[in-house]
């Protein structure tokens, strides 16, 4: 493999969609034409609603959609395409240099096999070590994930561990084979507050020592606001608006951003007696309006907005918004007060 | 909702032909006295135990009394089928009330209840259905009894497991705030939702029966003649089974058509039933 | 509708216990001592908000209060009852004051039941004597102060979103006109966009039937929007009552402000300005909790004493607090521990 140019991204997303097809015939868009890019090192959040198209985003990224899916687009990983990689050359990037933690990690483990087991498989899989270097690696993986008495953890069983520390051992099992990038899919969502805190610490700081780079999906703005460089929203399977972080909080350019951040209660602040809130619903991919798809919902909706759908455009360097309405933003926050 | 299942039932191919093939003979059975020139007990002494023969007088042919054995073997689906529904029937009501009853109540009731079917379990069938007729006589009540007094506990054992992870579930807790409790529950919530198990069930516990009954009459506690079963026409065909083997393949062509086609119907509903048989 | 004093409390519970048998291992079986010892007051109108992270027991309090658990011991005074001692019809009766919001109202609605059954099916067990015309007429309007419509009425729960759901529920919970209503984290599973509509919705229906409420929640954020009061659990026991301003801009004790501490904020720049959380640790098995006080083995200022002795619940400042040194921490740390504003 030809080594690629620095300035290439390590993972590069152009135009990639997602359908499933549905009894009735016609396939069900659960991704529309996303770009995105993640540079090395970099934590890039994704945000949305379940339903919005963020899963099987991650998901096409390692071709994880499941057989029915109709994939088109390209994905590419340091240059290589992974969306029409044969399986076997997919098998040896996914897991090795991408690899994915999941939501629910009372799920991710099986029930039957020794977290030793199950950490060494990876390396047994992709790299062809001994056991005995296996148990080594694993031993030291769980000490990154601040396992504390790592060799007896690993005669244990996923039942014998708390959900935290499941969620620990998944983190370890990914980062067994060194991968450059992880996904991670809603990784604190099953947890406490006080671990969910404890494991975006651990993200972070695998950053910081390994350089990993770190896709993470979230519904919870609070989540992605702790951890990530920049942020993409997304709003019925496509991206709506693309910045750095702050420009993000400080300047949302998109209602939907706008109103994501302002509708959920806040720890700080004045307290409001109505909370903003976005009427109606998220929309029914099956049953997209030819026009903008958060226009019925929108604050700021203008009459170009419901035939034409916005195209994402760069409002300015960095920040990109698929919007028509380019006034200043605010009309909700003035709600508040 | 209901109809999704319908039309997922009718998408299976084999389903489709077992339902078919299930109309076509209970349509046939149904309406046996009017399609049919001959009755049941009229014997036609010119063709006494004549073969089959198309375009004849006797399609199927006769018995050695003879009798026309489409028209005999057409109502012998009759009584067979009734059989089989009515004492399903039955079995699914009094199943139906005391697994979910002893679900519901749990504890102690649950216990004393479900050791009552242990111990029905345990009764050996056959040596129990001879002990009834040598007291009772024999006779068509008899069977719906004694069929009935067994099927029931197949059916009460699963709607019990069913009620047991049903109460789990949240909106039975959200019925007990809105006030609904007891009997009230199991009818308005227990029931309803597990009307899908036990269509299934009840749909496999027909063939059961009437092969139950089959074997009754085979034995010859069942069926009385002159009236006849698929189970007394089997029996009757088997002892003239090498002079003529018509009397024999005939009504357990249907017998077996029977139990197939319903087999098949409860498999189909099962799939169609279950959200995880989607593509 | 409620003419009591607005100072009376509708709810008294006093020493309130709940435990559990279940089973470890192979036909052995351990008492789990789910909520212990757990007292608190609510007045008619207020909102009590009531937070824990999972295992903490802040659903079997609601549970038992609702009757659908049995508590070991303890008492619950509401409307000159004892709420646990109550049986037969009385009880029948006394269930009609006290509704539940579940979590997941898709789990929380009979499956083969249309909107229409299911926001009646109170009205039908309470008020029998309701003409059919009268049950749907009030059907009806209770859909739409919900803020549904008519075109709801036949829908089944799984042809309804998870919001559309969640109101239904709130309808259903709120036909018979109950005076206490428990919510059980009820916009944890809704889509942020839903929450805050059904958040606004509980206020505002607070608002016009005078309703008391008991919010239990895991999100610190929601309830210091929903509650005026809140009482903090830790593996069943409490740990800190106070008023919601009380307890948001000075939290007495280390285990609240802990959660102060962990929520995810909003905010990329209050996240920086924040010091680093230093919670290790998760929350101890409640079939083992630890001697003396249950947050000791988390507790960045648990001392020899805190291992040998329960902390009682007492008075420090504005708060009912259960921490030896309430006193010395609240002197160490003049600054509030919560989050700077904006």
């Amino acid at each position: 493999m030809n080594s690629p140019p620095s300035a290439e991204p390590l993972l590069q997303l152009q135009d990639v969609s997602v359908a499933y097809p549905t009894a009735s015939g016609a396939a069900v868009p659960v991704v529309r034409g996303v770009n995105l890019q993640l540079a090395p090192g970099e934590i890039l959040g994704l945000a949305g609603e379940s339903g919005c198209g963020k899963t099987q985003l991650l998901l096409s990224i390692i071709g994880l959609n499941g057989p029915h899916a109709q994939l088109h687009g390209s994905v590419r990983y340091r240059g290589q395409e992974l969306l029409a990689s044969p399986l076997a050359e997919l098998n040896r990037v996914r897991g090795a240099r991408i690899a994915m933690v999941f939501q629910d990690p009372a799920t991710a483990l099986n029930p039957y096999l020794s977290i030793g087991r199950q950490l060494g498989e990876v390396l047994r899989f992709h790299g062809g070590v001994s056991g005995r270097e296996a148990r080594e690696r694993a031993c030291e993986m769980l000490e990154a994930v601040q396992v504390g008495d790592p060799r007896r953890r690993l005669q244990q069983y996923p039942h014998e561990l708390s959900g935290g520390m499941r969620q620990r051992v998944v983190i370890a099992m990914a980062l067994m084979a060194s991968p450059e990038i992880l996904l991670a899919d809603e990784p604190t969502t099953a947890l406490d507050v006080t671990v969910q805190s404890q494991i975006l610490r651990l993200l972070r700081e695998l950053r910081e020592r390994h350089g990993i780079a770190l896709l993470l999906v979230s519904h919870d703005m609070g989540v992605i606001a702790e951890l990530a460089d920049r942020v993409a929203v997304m709003y019925a399977g496509r991206i709506v608006e693309q910045a750095g972080i702050d420009t993000l909080f400080e300047q949302p350019r998109h209602p939907y951003t706008e109103a994501l951040q302002l509708c959920v209660p806040s720890l700080a602040g004045p307290l409001p007696q109505r909370l903003p809130s976005i009427p109606g619903a998220p929309p029914d991919p099956a049953a997209l309006a030819p026009g903008c798809a958060f226009a019925p919902r929108c604050a700021y909706r203008l009459a170009l907005c419901e035939q034409h759908p916005p195209e994402l455009l760069e409002a300015e360097p960095g920040h990109w918004k698929a919007c028509h309405y380019d006034q200043p933003l605010g009309r909700l926050r003035d709600a508040l007060t | 909702m209901r109809s999704a299942v319908l039309s997922r039932l009718l998408a299976q191919p084999l389903t489709r032909i077992a339902a078919s093939v299930l109309a076509a003979i209970v349509l046939a059975a149904l309406l046996v006295p009017w399609l049919s020139p001959y009755d049941s007990y009229t014997p036609d002494f010119a063709l006494l135990a004549h073969a089959p023969m198309l375009g004849g007088a006797h399609v199927l042919g006769t018995d050695p009394l003879g009798r026309d054995l489409l028209v005999r073997v057409m109502w012998g689906c009759r009584i067979s089928l009734a059989i089989g529904v009515v004492a399903t029937l039955m079995s699914v009501l009094i199943g139906v009330s005391w697994g979910a009853i002893a679900g519901y109540a749990g504890g102690t009731t649950d216990q004393l209840m479900m050791r009552v079917v242990d111990v029905l379990y345990s009764v050996p069938f056959v040596p129990f259905v001879i002990v009834l007729t040598v007291l009772f006589g024999r006779g068509l009540w008899l069977i719906f009894l004694a069929i009935g007094a067994v099927s029931w506990l197949d059916i009460a054992r699963i709607v019990r497991g069913q009620t047991l992870s049903l109460k789990q579930r949240e909106f039975i807790e959200a019925a007990r705030i809105g006030g609904v409790h007891g009997l009230g529950m199991i009818r308005r919530h227990i029931v309803p939702n597990l009307l899908g198990i036990v269509a299934v069930y009840a749909t496999l516990t027909i063939p059961a029966v009437i092969l139950f009954e089959a074997l009754l009459s085979f034995l010859g506690m069942g069926v009385q003649s002159p009236m006849a079963s698929l189970g007394s026409l089997v029996a009757d065909g088997a002892s003239d089974m090498q002079s003529h083997p018509h009397l024999l393949i005939v009504p357990a062509a249907f017998l077996t058509a029977i139990i197939y086609a319903f087999n098949y119907l409860g498999d189909g509903l099962r799939k169609a039933l279950d959200p995880r048989g989607q593509r | 509708m409620s003419s009591a004093a607005p100072a009376r409390s509708l709810l008294r519970v006093t020493g309130l216990s709940v435990s559990y048998r279940v089973r470890v291992g192979r036909g052995r079986a351990a008492l789990l001592h789910a909520v212990r010892d757990v007292s608190f007051e609510l007045e008619s109108g207020q909102t009590l908000g009531i937070v824990g992270e999972s295992g903490s027991g802040k659903s079997s309090i609601a549970r038992a209060l609702l009757r659908l658990i049995p508590a070991s011991s303890g008492q619950a005074c509401f409307d000159g009852q004892d709420l646990l001692q109550l049986q037969g019809a009385p009880l029948q009766r006394m269930r009609r004051s006290l509704q539940l919001i579940f979590q997941d109202p898709l789990a929380s609605l009979d499956p083969r039941m249309s909107a229409e059954e299911a926001v009646s099916e109170p009205l039908r067990v309470f008020e029998p004597a309701l003409s059919a015309a009268e049950r749907s007429a009030r059907t009806l309007a209770m859909l739409e102060a919900v803020g549904l419509s008519a075109r709801y009425l036949h829908r089944l729960p799984h042809e309804l979103s998870g919001g559309q759901a969640q109101r239904i529920a709130i309808a259903r919970a709120l036909i018979v006109r109950p005076r206490l209503l428990f919510c059980d984290e009820p916009l944890s599973s809704l889509d942020v966009s839903i929450k805050s509509q059904i958040a606004n919705l509980l206020m505002q229906l607070q608002a016009q039937l005078g309703l008391s409420m008991v919010f239990i929640s895991h999100d610190l954020a929601a309830v210091r929007f929903a509650c005026s009061r809140v009482l903090v659990l830790y593996l069943g026991r409490v740990m800190e009552l106070a008023d919601r301003d009380a307890l948001f801009s000075a939290a007495r004790h280390p285990y609240t402000r802990a959660l102060l501490q962990s929520a995810p904020l909003p905010d990329p720049r209050l996240v920086r300005q924040r010091p680093a959380a230093a919670l290790g640790g998760e929350i101890p098995s409640p079939l083992a909790p630890p001697s003396g006080c249950v947050f000791r083995t988390r507790c960045p200022h648990a001392i020899d004493r805190c291992a040998a002795q329960i902390p009682a619940l007492r008075r420090v400042g504005d708060s009912l607090v259960a921490c030896h040194r309430a006193e010395e921490i609240a002197a160490a740390t003049l600054t509030s521990c919560a989050p700077p504003g904006r």
